[in-house]
């Protein structure tokens, strides 16, 4: 089954792409779709067969590179954590699949699209099932390669072809860190293999550094960079986080995802919202036993992560191109799931990112949806009052807002009775994530309390700029041309239906799938793969008992709850003092055993935490409805004043600028002077058309010399036989 | 001497004498039968009787030794030699056969000389004196010197056959001058004793003499500087003669210098190591860069086999067991490229007659994919790209080379056949991707055959050079 869910998008994309021209445009749709929805479907089964019955297993495909100790495989890593991934990608892909039959029907490319979607595919599940870091880099690189081709899918766009490069050049940045954390992992543990590394890591094994024969605990390792020594473990962290902000598109790394919006908007919510940008965090979970252990770099992911939630929020506040809202608002979401992880929520960082999947899905077809029934406009200034024409759109992306912005009721105690608890998708993962933000500050964590109040302010812009959204484009007076607005139309069904199946998810994955990610399920759905996080150990530490795995995670989240117990030993002597402080988590400890006490009261926060994001999202919302629907206008008079704080934020806070200054500049400049000087005058003028040129010359000069006269024949001859025997006198001689 | 030597010496000369016996026969033949039909008859006869000669040295003479007080040898190489030189005079002369006639040339003098020619090559390969050598090399370049100037109504070719003649006789002037030389400091023509006098001590004497030597066989395997001649006589003479000059008398004349060098004056190979050195080089420089702005096919071929040359000479210079192999396997892969060549360039024919431009070639796969297959074939292979069977030869020679620690001459030797490789591509890219619209009329059935055959040979002898390239290895490897 596994086998069938990885390669048959492979398989299909091979077919679409090369017999494409042959077998016509609906063929190749109709191979594609259907591959990815039996993966879709097989994903579900996996999915239930791994959470519920606990099924792991790795399949081993065949041996890949053998090379002295490197010895690397080809693997389907079938988990709880590459199961939930394998749902979410193939749902969505195989929802966007079928959106992109009426999203492209009058693309006259539409089987090269379908390829590529499904390469896309391939290498994202091929990214999530690895056993390995290398398999896992393939995949990195394969979603990247598909994302700069579909990027630039319309490559007769400068716009577009300038986007697809920027994605590329961009994420070359951030893999190049991965790849050098991949050295580093390889030249510590001698293997790059998940298992063999993280065993190493949590039992801190023995292992000899490349380049020196001392055998050293893993977790007192150092590699050397720079000339500085680093502990191995902080450094391969962190290394590893670089490859993950460029592909997640986190702080300084982010200028592309914005500009990839040039693509079809099918491929925005696909790659540049549900899958490809997770890859990050997929990355960042799938080694948590490497940032458990790696205070300092975790501490830099939470950071980089918050303040990637707030400086999107702040930029997609005054972007007026309706993708580039929801483009910033992932980037912000991201945001969100780093600072979790880095905070050690793992299960609240995976669940936010599998809600996400579905709204933000629905939100960037949903704009779709608007582009294509307004014929390709995506300027939000000249849209308005279109929830008239497109009532279906309207209420699909209302759900999809209510989902963003997190809305819901906390609970609370109202005459005796426990009401609230409930709101859609965002509500549950976001606010948990704030939540707990807040507990691990409280606990003593590093940022913790600083990444709690970004997060709040952060929701209180995504509400405001979600809503302004939802406002310019449905509400108020249509601002564009009249004809287009009477031909503004909902989309048929074929558009229409993965919509309604995502706004399903969109408000219900929340509800449903709560206590499996991060509640009292959470031990049992996570497995091995995750630690089931604090809210869990901490509300829940009964349910602790049915972990069904094998388990150091299970007797030690009982016995001291922490995950980092099974090194409490190093932990007690170098790790104490890090800023990440286990002593922090040893709080926890306390708080969880007080929590049995009192039954589920121990770990709940505050009762101003829980209604903060509460109050934030509907200050957000009134904002917006004074702004942009009572004081309509408002909004654009601000623009047009053009105030330093608006200009700062409609520039994206003048990042494209510094980095053309900075870097594009400075790499014309010395592209420039390799080109002309060094390739143009001293590569080719003194190698390949120097040598030519001097070859023919020479050439034509001998031919000369073979002037026809029988006499100057026999003069050569002589002057020959004189010649010769000079050399060999004199070459006697010199014997 | 006793009736029971003469008839031992005898056994060794069979191939000799069959080809002069039968030479003299055909004459007469052709000289008194009458009409179309002798011509046919002599030619076939020819050969049957080229071919015979070279599987008569290979099956007839079972022994191996010297006749006739040592002035002439019958060994291991000589028999090689003669197997090839007599089978590829055969091919050359089948090629010649629809040419003459096509061309109104068809006289029995033709088959004559090329047999005569070829008893003189048969000679020098078995030379085991100064004087049987001169012998040898005299009866063939005098034969050759006739064919050259065959057409003699072609001015051209007439002047080809004058040059030749005139640069020959200068040649030969230098190789008795050298002889000379030699038997005055050494005090013998044999060279069994001419070896035992260099073991005694080099003298300036044998030295000057021997680079005279060297100077007039470097001339008829058409060795820079001695290689002037080369260009003017493959153009001018018909090309059946040029197809035979470029690989049988090139044959016989490289075992010939490798045999001189090697056997009397062996113990000498510091001494003339250097001066085949230079010559090597000189030839392959020239060779590769001389056919660089060539327009004509016959001329290209010309500075090909100059280049060539050089090659063979690397091998030479190496002066090792496995130099020698390299030689043999070298050149037995270059007259297959060659003759295969020169059938190409006999199918070059439109209704007008030959044409000989490179130009002419223009886009000809297109339509004559089988030639154009051909030439492609066989150009890679004398060009020494991989993995065409002239690559494995330039990498034995190469080999041979950098196993004597000539690490310069093999250095140079790769880079001037990358010099090389421009112009065989030169012609391929032609064939290939060039507009034209030269249409050929059919070739003969004998010259399509050996086009078609030779190009196939280039891939189909991948096994057999891979066994003897493996072999040499392990033979040079012992001597290391």
């Amino acid at each position: 089954m596994a086998p069938i869910i990885v390669f048959g998008p492979l398989l299909a994309s091979a077919f679409a792409g090369l017999f494409g021209n042959y077998i016509g445009h609906r063929a190749a749709q109709i191979v594609t779709t259907a591959t990815v929805v039996l993966s879709a479907i097989l994903s579900w089964i996996v999915f239930f067969d791994v959470t519920m019955g606990g099924n792991t297993y790795t399949i081993q495909v065949l041996q890949w590179m053998s090379v002295g100790d490197f010895d690397v495989s080809w693997a389907i890593k079938i988990d709880n954590l590459s199961a939930v991934m394998l749902v979410v990608v193939n749902t969505v892909s195989s929802l966007v699949h079928i959106y992109s039959w009426g999203y492209m029907s009058h693309d006259p490319h539409r089987a090269r699209f379908f390829s590529y979607l499904s390469l896309f595919t391939f290498a994202m599940l091929a990214l999530v099932t690895a056993d390995n870091f290398l398999q896992l880099f393939f995949g990195w690189e394969g979603v990247g390669l598909a994302s700069y081709l579909l990027i630039g899918f319309w490559y007769k766009k400068k716009s577009a072809n300038d986007a697809a490069i920027k994605a590329f050049v961009t994420n070359r940045v951030g893999d190049f860190g991965f790849a050098l954390g991949i050295m580093a992992i390889f030249s510590v543990f001698g293997s790059v293999n998940f298992e063999t590394v993280f065993s190493a890591i949590s039992n801190n094994e023995l292992v000899t550094v490349a380049g020196s024969t001392l055998a050293v605990p893993a977790q007192d390792a150092a590699l050397s960079f720079f000339g500085m020594s680093f502990n191995a473990i902080e450094l391969i962290a962190f290394l590893l986080f670089i490859g993950a902000m460029g592909k997640s598109a986190q702080f300084f790394l982010h200028v592309w995802l914005p500009d990839a919006m040039e693509g079809p908007t099918p491929v925005s919510a696909l790659i540049h919202a549900a899958t490809m940008v997770t890859a990050g965090v997929f990355l960042v979970c799938r080694s948590f036993e490497i940032y458990e252990l790696a205070p300092a770099a975790s501490a830099v992911v939470t950071v980089i992560g918050a303040i990637t939630a707030l400086f999107a929020a702040t930029v997609g506040l005054a972007q007026n191109d309706i993708k580039r809202v929801v483009a910033y608002s992932t980037c912000s979401q991201l945001g969100y799931m780093f600072f979790a992880a880095g905070l050690g929520l793992y299960s609240a960082a995976m669940f936010h990112l599998f809600t996400h999947a579905f709204f933000k899905a629905l939100l960037f077809l949903g704009c779709g949806a608007v582009i294509h029934g307004l014929h390709d406009e995506q300027d939000m200034r000249k849209m308005g009052g279109l929830y008239k024409m497109m009532p279906m759109t309207w209420v699909l992306m209302l759900i999809g807002t209510l989902a963003l912005t997190g809305v819901g009721l906390p609970p609370f105690t109202l005459f005796g009775m426990e009401l609230g608890g409930f709101g859609f998708a965002g509500f549950y993962s976001k606010d948990m994530i704030i939540e707990e933000a807040f507990m691990m500050g409280q606990e003593g964590l590093f940022f913790g309390l600083p990444a709690f109040w970004i997060g709040v302010v952060a929701a209180l812009l995504t509400s405001f700029y979600s809503w302004r959204l939802i406002f310019m484009t449905f509400h108020g007076s249509f601002r564009g041309k009249q004809d287009d607005y009477d031909h503004a139309h909902d989309s048929n069904w074929v558009m229409t239906g993965p919509l309604v199946l995502l706004a399903i998810g969109a408000v219900f994955a929340g509800a449903f799938f709560k206590d499996s990610f991060v509640g009292k399920d959470a031990f049992n759905f996570w497995g091995d793969a995750l630690p089931a996080g604090p809210y869990a150990e901490g509300n829940y530490p009964e349910y602790a008992d049915g972990y069904p795995g094998t388990s150091e995670y299970a007797d030690v989240a009982h016995a001291t709850d922490d995950h980092a117990a099974p090194t409490s030993d190093a932990a007690s002597d170098d790790h104490a003092t890090d800023t990440h402080a286990d002593a922090g988590h040893g709080e926890a400890v306390a708080d969880a055993g007080h929590g049995d006490e009192e039954h589920h009261g121990g770990h709940h926060p505050p009762a101003w935490v829980l209604w903060a994001p509460f109050i934030v999202t509907w200050t957000g919302f009134f904002a917006a409805i004074w702004f942009y629907l009572v004081k309509e206008g408002m909004g654009a008079r601000i623009a047009a004043r053009g105030g330093p704080l608006h200009s700062f934020l409609s520039n994206k806070w003048y990042f494209d600028e510094i980095y053309h200054f900075i870097f594009v500049r400075g790499a014309k400049g010395l592209g420039d002077l390799f080109w002309k000087i060094g390739d143009v005058r001293i590569i080719d003028g003194w190698g390949p058309n120097g040598v030519a040129g001097t070859t023919l010359a020479f050439a034509k000069r001998m031919a000369k010399a073979q002037s026809g006269y029988l006499y100057h024949y026999a003069f050569v001859m002589l002057i020959g036989v004189v010649g010769l025997l000079l050399w060999a006198q004199v070459s006697a001689g010199g014997q | 001497m006793t009736a029971d030597m003469l008839s031992q010496d005898l056994s060794l000369l069979i191939p000799e004498l069959l080809l002069a016996g039968g030479a003299m026969a055909l004459l007469m033949l052709g000289v008194f039968m009458k009409g179309e039909g002798a011509n046919k008859l002599v030619q076939w006869l020819a050969v049957v009787l080229l071919a015979g000669a070279g599987l008569a040295s290979l099956f007839l003479v079972t022994g191996e030794g010297q006749a006739f007080d040592g002035g002439f040898i019958f060994d291991g190489l000589a028999r090689f030699s003669k197997v090839a030189i007599g089978v590829v005079a055969a091919i050359a002369l089948l090629l010649a056969m629809p040419y003459l006639k096509a061309e109104k040339l068809g006289k029995i003098e033709y088959s004559v000389l090329m047999t005569l020619a070829v008893t003189g090559m048969f000679m020098m390969v078995s030379a085991n004196d100064l004087i049987s050598m001169y012998m040898g090399i005299e009866l063939q370049s005098l034969s050759l010197y006739v064919l050259a100037a065959f057409n003699r109504d072609s001015l051209r070719a007439s002047e080809a056959g004058l040059k030749y003649f005139v640069l020959g006789a200068l040649s030969s002037g230098l190789l008795l001058y050298g002889s000379s030389l030699v038997y005055g400091f050494a005090g013998a023509t044999g060279f069994n004793e001419i070896a035992i006098a260099v073991q005694s001590g080099p003298s300036v004497g044998l030295t000057f003499g021997l680079v005279f030597v060297i100077c007039g066989l470097a001339f008829k395997v058409s060795a820079a500087p001695f290689h002037m001649w080369t260009p003017d006589v493959y153009e001018g003479a018909p090309t059946p003669v040029t197809a035979f000059f470029a690989t049988a008398p090139k044959m016989a004349a490289i075992v010939l210098l490798a045999r001189v060098l090697i056997e009397p004056f062996g113990g000498m190979v510091e001494q003339w190591r250097d001066v085949i050195w230079i010559v090597a080089v000189l030839s392959m420089g020239i060779g590769a860069f001389g056919a660089l702005t060539q327009t004509n096919i016959k001329r290209l071929m010309a500075y090909s086999s100059i280049s060539n040359m050089g090659y063979a000479l690397v091998a030479i210079a190496s002066a090792s067991q496995t130099g020698l192999w390299a030689l043999l396997v070298y050149m037995i892969l270059y007259m297959i490229g060659v003759i295969g060549s020169f059938g190409a360039i006999l199918s070059m024919r439109t209704r007008e007659g030959m044409v000989e431009q490179i130009s002419d070639l223009a886009g000809i796969a297109q339509r004559n994919p089988g030639l154009g297959w051909s030439i492609t074939a066989l150009m890679f292979s004398i060009g020494g790209l991989p993995f065409m069977v002239g690559f494995f030869g330039k990498f034995f020679v190469v080999f041979a080379a950098v196993q004597e620690g000539m690490l310069i001459l093999a250095v140079l030797a790769v880079l001037f056949s990358v010099v090389g490789a421009a112009y065989y591509l030169r012609v391929v890219k032609t064939v290939w991707f060039d507009e034209g619209e030269v249409e050929f009329v059919p070739a003969a059935v004998s010259v399509y055959w050996v086009t078609r055959l030779a190009g196939l040979a280039t891939v189909l002898l991948l096994p057999v050079i891979g066994w003897l390239v493996f072999r040499a290895y392990s033979v040079g490897l012992a001597t290391l």
